[in-house]
């Protein structure tokens, strides 16, 4: 007598779990949509050419944002420059090179801990290192050096993965042609493996555009259209946060804010779309 | 997989042998077994040595890692350590008083500590069942219509800025937190909501990582014995894939704990030990934000010092990963 029942209890608890997980699902979706949709609602009247192009003036930052725009893109590019090839060339020694061991295990540590240090403390490390240490001031290049702390365990780990993925057999291919070790990774593996790296670059420089903590102790807060990598500068993030915690300009923050999300998002699907290309051309 | 070692082996003893034969050719020839002595005279030394000098420069590269998590500790360590040697640690860890500009300075982090703890713990109670729900969704339940909406839509979460969770934080949850408590909404409340979505996307990817690397003959075996799909996922997916799901959620509270901009522009940032969860609070992380442009002394020491402790603790986080993966991989 029991067991029909003990079949319908089972189909129902399934069918009221199941969906509670769609309805988890579908909570993450609504969370996205809302943000993206808060955001663009209040941004979107901003974002004319004039608050784009124009610099900021008066007392509330009222007019536009360039200098702001400016300064995110030369810091993330001066990081970008200065992280890529020490990230990529470390991910090659991890993925071709070394032999597992004790030093691998503390390099693999040592890349877990700085991708997980609070981007706080990676700000005051920047202030006390790079600012004050090295006398490079609140500056560009100061901000660029902080960041590409935070990029490093972020590119080296996509690049290790990429690296890996890049089959065996054409490695054997170079090898059998007579090949050296380096000529085979930087004539075939690091090209075959480019799309996927390329990915990682993207994702970190998306992660980097949008940091607030670690910048605003090394590249400072003032409005400033950086030339010289020592030139001082407001990067859009902080902008939105001055903006925001003092009230007095929350139109420039939703501004602000929209172009930020818009750009990070602009990275985040360029890598999607290339590895959707590449997936498709490899069959 | 002997067979691929095996080739990918073979240039490097040829490149070490090679080597040796510039310098003393019978030596090596004498010495041990050697592979096929046509292959050696086609490396020259000097691409041995390039070979060589090339991977040693890579070691560095890679070395620039542990150079920086060196370099954190004591620069953040030389800027800070005077607060533990003038207030003692101990005292610095338990005081419950963080009144760095009165007429004496008290410099207790305690009430800042507890006050990270309960966000953090409110934001991964709201956000950890739902991301776990959502990585069960994306590898078990989705149709695949439905896991090309959701996925991207986590990877997204994933890279919108945290200054942006803060502003959203602020500006349109703030006002409904206050709505219901008559308040500001400043508060635990709103940080919870805030640092559960900024969580969600972490945890959820690592936590179906997990999921996915279960093979699929586990699921068949369940299948084939009568489980129901809720059955299979709740006795044995998520039972397999508990050390990687713990993962997720360690690393979920280390970006939680580690939160600062999101945080300062919803906790209201008092220095008061709250009393309700519409109270506004102060954090590990916030404090430095709203103390740095002013403070001077010690009590910048004092806020160095707190880095100290927010660095201890976000490696303390990787190193139980560390030893839970380690555990794990013994038991099975």
């Amino acid at each position: 007598m029991n067991a029909p029942r003990a079949v319908v209890d089972k189909r129902l608890t399934n069918a009221l779990a199941l969906g509670a997980i769609w309805i988890c699902a579908l909570t993450t979706v609504a969370f996205l949509g809302s943000l993206l949709l808060y955001i663009v609602v209040n941004g979107v009247r901003e974002l004319t050419p004039a608050f784009i192009f124009t610099w900021p003036h008066g007392v509330n930052m009222e007019g536009g944002i360039w200098p702001t725009i400016q300064s995110t893109m030369y810091v993330t590019v001066l990081a970008m420059a200065i992280v890529t090839p020490v990230a990529v060339l470390a991910a090659v020694y991890l993925a071709e090179y070394a032999v597992q061991g004790r030093l691998v295990r503390t390099i693999r540590f040592a890349a877990d801990s700085l991708a997980s240090v609070p981007s706080i403390v990676m700000g005051l490390f920047g202030m006390a290192l790079f600012v004050e240490g090295m006398g490079l001031q609140f500056s560009a290049l100061s901000g660029a050096l902080a960041l590409s702390f935070l990029m490093l365990p972020i590119i080296m780990r996509t690049t290790e993965e990429a690296i890996r993925a890049v089959p065996k057999y054409i490695r054997w291919g170079s090898y059998g042609l007579g090949a050296s070790k380096w000529q085979t990774v930087s004539r075939i593996v690091l090209p075959a493996a480019s799309p996927r790296i390329l990915t990682g670059l993207l994702l970190a420089m998306g992660r980097a555009a949008g940091e607030t903590a670690v910048v605003i102790y090394t590249m400072g807060t003032m409005i400033y259209a950086p030339v010289s990598p020592l030139d001082p500068g407001r990067t859009m993030p902080v902008h939105v946060m001055l903006m925001a915690m003092e009230g007095i300009n929350l139109k420039a923050a939703y501004g602000t804010a929209l172009l930020l999300v818009l750009m990070v998002l602009a990275f985040n699907l360029t890598a999607r779309y290339i590895v959707r290309r590449n997936r498709r051309m490899q069959g | 997989m002997s067979a691929g070692d095996d080739m990918e082996r073979r240039p490097r003893v040829t490149l070490r042998e090679a080597g040796a034969d510039a310098r003393t050719p019978s030596s090596a020839a004498a010495s041990g077994p050697v592979p096929e002595p046509a292959t050696l005279s086609t490396i020259s030394r000097a691409t041995y040595l390039k070979e060589a000098s090339l991977k040693n420069l890579f070691l560095v590269c890679a070395f620039v890692a542990v150079a920086g998590v060196l370099l954190i500790f004591l620069f953040v360590g030389i800027r800070g350590w005077e607060i533990f040697a003038k207030v003692g640690v101990w005292q610095f860890l338990s005081g419950l008083q963080w009144q760095p500009t009165a007429e004496t300075p008290q410099f207790g982090i305690l009430a800042l500590i507890v006050n990270s703890v309960i966000a953090t713990l409110g934001g991964l109670a709201l956000g950890a069942p739902l991301a776990v729900g959502t990585a069960v969704f994306l590898s078990e339940v989705a149709t695949p219509r439905a896991r090309a909406i959701v996925r991207p839509a986590v990877e997204l979460l994933a890279g919108i800025p945290s200054v942006v969770y803060g502003l959203f934080g602020l500006l349109a949850l703030r006002p409904i937190a206050a709505e219901f408590s008559g308040g500001l909404g400043f508060g635990y409340a709103t940080a919870w909501v805030v640092l559960a979505i900024m969580i969600l996307p972490t945890v959820a990817a690592i936590s179906e990582d997990a999921l996915r690397s279960i093979p699929e003959g586990i699921r068949e075996a369940s299948y084939a014995m009568g489980a129901t799909k809720w059955q299979t996922i709740w006795r044995v997916l998520l039972p397999a894939a508990k050390i990687g799901i713990i993962d997720a959620i360690i690393l979920g509270m280390g970006r939680a704990i580690g939160e600062t901009m999101a945080v300062v522009m919803v906790a209201g940032n008092a220095k008061v030990i709250p009393e309700g969860i519409f109270k506004p609070f102060l954090t590990l992380t916030t404090v430095i934000v709203i103390d740095m442009p002013y403070a001077s002394g010690d009590h910048r020491t004092a806020l160095f010092g707190v880095a100290i402790i927010l660095f201890l603790i976000s490696m303390a986080f990787v190193a139980t990963i560390r030893l839970i993966s380690r555990f794990g991989g013994e038991q099975s």
